[in-house]
């Protein structure tokens, strides 16, 4: 119950978290010299005022200012997001059409990199100067080190270009038909490159990580107690020192959605992925105002939703937390 | 006699002094003294490289998609026949202003709320984490990338964007470090001897909470540079300067025919970045007397 409560607590916390990730973004675009009536006067060829007060009205500009947030909030709360004049489509609708593409680059990219990462860890933690060790050291300056959409670009010229194993752009081939497989065949073919791209950023700052808990761990004295008492090396890593050095890597990985989302701008960019990151892009240029809106809002959901996740993980696997 | 003995206690606290103790161990890291070379030859290379070589990397000097080495262009052309080493100079001069402006900004930021935070603990500690939480939920690149496309992309703005989302971290680890130090003995004697609470932040507390912060620091830079490569490497730049991210951007279409267009402005900003986490690292066991035994 206690951790039902706690829980409940920290939900409630989020969604005061998420009102005022809002206020700050309307208030932005607020301040922002130009409104949405010059953007489209701009794309006319040029308005007298009068059209540019009727595009106001009609867009409801022309109220006060507290009179306007109110009816956004107000609307978010109903998942009405407004309407963008760029796409000529409801911004809900135009975000979750886009919404699937980012998360499941982002979520593979994400769980990839902590599994290898944590094996990575492991492998190293165990000898210490052995190869996969200086690998992980290499490993990590490489992804703290190199651009990511450098390496996007690298891995394009690579394995897209020179020898055409992977596709150039986009998440699926059009012209392929066939059953279920076959297209979940063309979308992981088309996935690769890009989940390689923003995963070695995580990978190296997970296994880095992980190997040195694991470290910490490996010289415990409970570890030594449960070697002493004859239990076999692997059982003694993986049933007794990856449990504790788990929850800081889980922790850290929880840490890092607002990172991967700002990799994942970048690696769709290279790619073409048709994801929020894209159409973020795309509505910043075209200066879409309720489209912006709409991403910041999403993507601060996002970093939110995968911080309770994260939460709720560390609880599950480690039962010292929430009983405090 | 007394001379020399004298000499002696000072050479003994010359040697003692923590700057001095911290660049010894410093030295012996070799992998950082390296990178605080090429540091040095970088950054040497961005405020004198444009004397020495004079090329506008704007001018379209030669026929574009010239490679590397031929005609005389060090590093070749790039699709509209511009300079390219004249390009990764002049970027020299963007990216390490921005990193460092945005560092320092960051660092400022993170520092100040940080401290409060530790010091004065209660409600002003509650408030002030809450907000370093709400900026660690926003979506970092996106965020910059709207202040930039809406309120301009001169140099300033570019630098504002990046550290307004980036000073969280620095804003926890002195925190943290407020947290502790303020409970030790000669903060309390300090306290006693009636210290105004400015002077026990800044001058008693601040001096022991530096050293993780400067290490921080150092990394932050590194980051920045990555940020504002990314920004302008999506077109979210001063159209006026030429950066590393930029020229990347730029010539993306064209990797097919030369690749080298993007893969050495890459190469610009990996080492200088890379450079910069090696010297951190450096910072880190010079600053750290807990890892010294390691």
């Amino acid at each position: 119950m206690k951790v039902i409560e706690n829980f409940l607590i920290r939900v409630a916390y989020a969604v005061i978290l998420l009102t005022a990730v809002l206020i700050l973004n309307f208030s932005m675009m607020h301040l922002a010299p130009g409104d949405v009536a010059d953007t489209i006067s701009q794309s006319m060829g040029g308005a007298d005022k009068e059209i540019l007060d009727q595009i106001r009205a009609d867009y409801g500009l022309d109220r006060p200012f507290l009179i306007q947030l109110g009816s956004y909030i107000g609307n978010v709360l109903t998942f009405d997001l407004g309407y963008s004049f760029f796409y000529n489509t409801p911004v809900t609708e135009l975000i979750l059409q886009r919404l699937p593409a980012t998360l499941l680059l982002v979520f593979t990219a994400q769980v990839l990199a902590l599994i290898i990462g944590v094996m990575l860890g492991v492998i190293s933690a165990r000898r210490p100067n052995g190869l996969t060790s200086h690998f992980v050291t290499l490993l990590a300056l490489f992804g703290y080190s190199a651009p990511v959409f450098w390496t996007g670009i690298l891995l394009l010229i690579g394995f897209s270009l020179n020898v055409h194993w992977f596709p150039v752009a986009g998440m699926r081939d059009v012209t392929i038909s066939g059953g279920f497989w076959v297209h979940f065949v063309d979308v992981a073919r088309h996935l690769v490159l890009p989940v390689i791209t923003l995963g070695s950023i995580f990978l190296a700052l997970y296994s880095r990580l992980c190997r040195a808990t694991m470290l910490e761990v490996l010289g415990s004295d409970y570890i030594r107690t449960a070697k002493a008492k004859g239990l076999h090396d692997r059982d003694v890593i993986y049933k007794h020192a990856l449990k504790n050095s788990l929850s800081p890597v889980i922790t850290l990985a929880g840490l890092q959605f607002s990172a991967v989302i700002s990799g994942a701008v970048l690696v769709e960019a290279v790619f073409s992925w048709p994801g929020l990151g894209t159409l973020a892009f795309q509505s910043i240029i075209a200066r879409d105002t309720p489209t912006i809106l709409g991403i910041l809002f999403f993507s601060a959901l996002v970093v939110i939703v995968g911080n309770l996740l994260t939460d709720l993980v560390l609880r599950l696997i480690d039962p010292r937390i929430g009983t405090k | 006699m007394s001379d020399m003995e004298q000499r002696t206690t000072q050479d003994i606290i010359a040697e003692r002094h923590p700057f001095i103790e911290a660049w010894q161990m410093f030295r012996r890291n070799h992998a950082a003294m390296v990178a605080l070379v090429v540091l040095s030859l970088i950054g040497f290379g961005a405020i004198f490289g444009p004397l020495v070589y004079p090329i506008d990397p704007f001018e379209m000097v030669w026929t574009p998609f010239s490679p590397p080495g031929v005609d005389g262009f060090i590093l070749g052309t790039d699709y509209l026949g511009r300079d390219l080493l004249s390009a990764i100079i002049h970027g020299a001069r963007v990216s390490i202003l921005i990193g460092l402006s945005a560092a320092f900004m960051s660092v400022f930021i993170g520092v100040s709320v940080g401290a409060i935070a530790g010091f004065y603990r209660g409600w002003v500690e509650e408030v002030l984490m809450r907000i370093t939480e709400f900026f660690q939920v926003l979506p970092t690149l996106l965020f910059s990338m709207v202040i930039v496309a809406l309120f301009g992309s001169s140099l300033m703005m570019i630098t504002f964007s990046i550290g307004i989302v980036s000073w969280t971290a620095v804003a926890r680890i002195t925190r943290s470090e407020y947290l502790r130090i303020r409970e030790l003995e000669y903060v309390m004697a300090s306290r006693a001897s009636g210290s105004t609470d400015a002077k026990l932040i800044f001058k008693v507390i601040l001096p022991n909470a530096l050293p993780p912060i400067i290490v921080q620091a150092a990394l932050m830079v590194g980051s920045a540079i990555l940020f504002e490569a990314g920004l302008s490497f999506l077109g979210l730049t001063d159209p006026n300067v030429v950066s590393w991210g930029q020229v990347i951007g730029s010539n993306r279409q064209y990797i097919l025919d030369a690749g080298y267009t993007v893969t050495i402005p890459g190469i610009a900003i990996f080492i200088t970045v890379l450079c910069i986490s090696l010297v951190g690292d450096g910072l880190n066991d010079a600053l750290n007397p807990r890892l010294r035994q390691r």
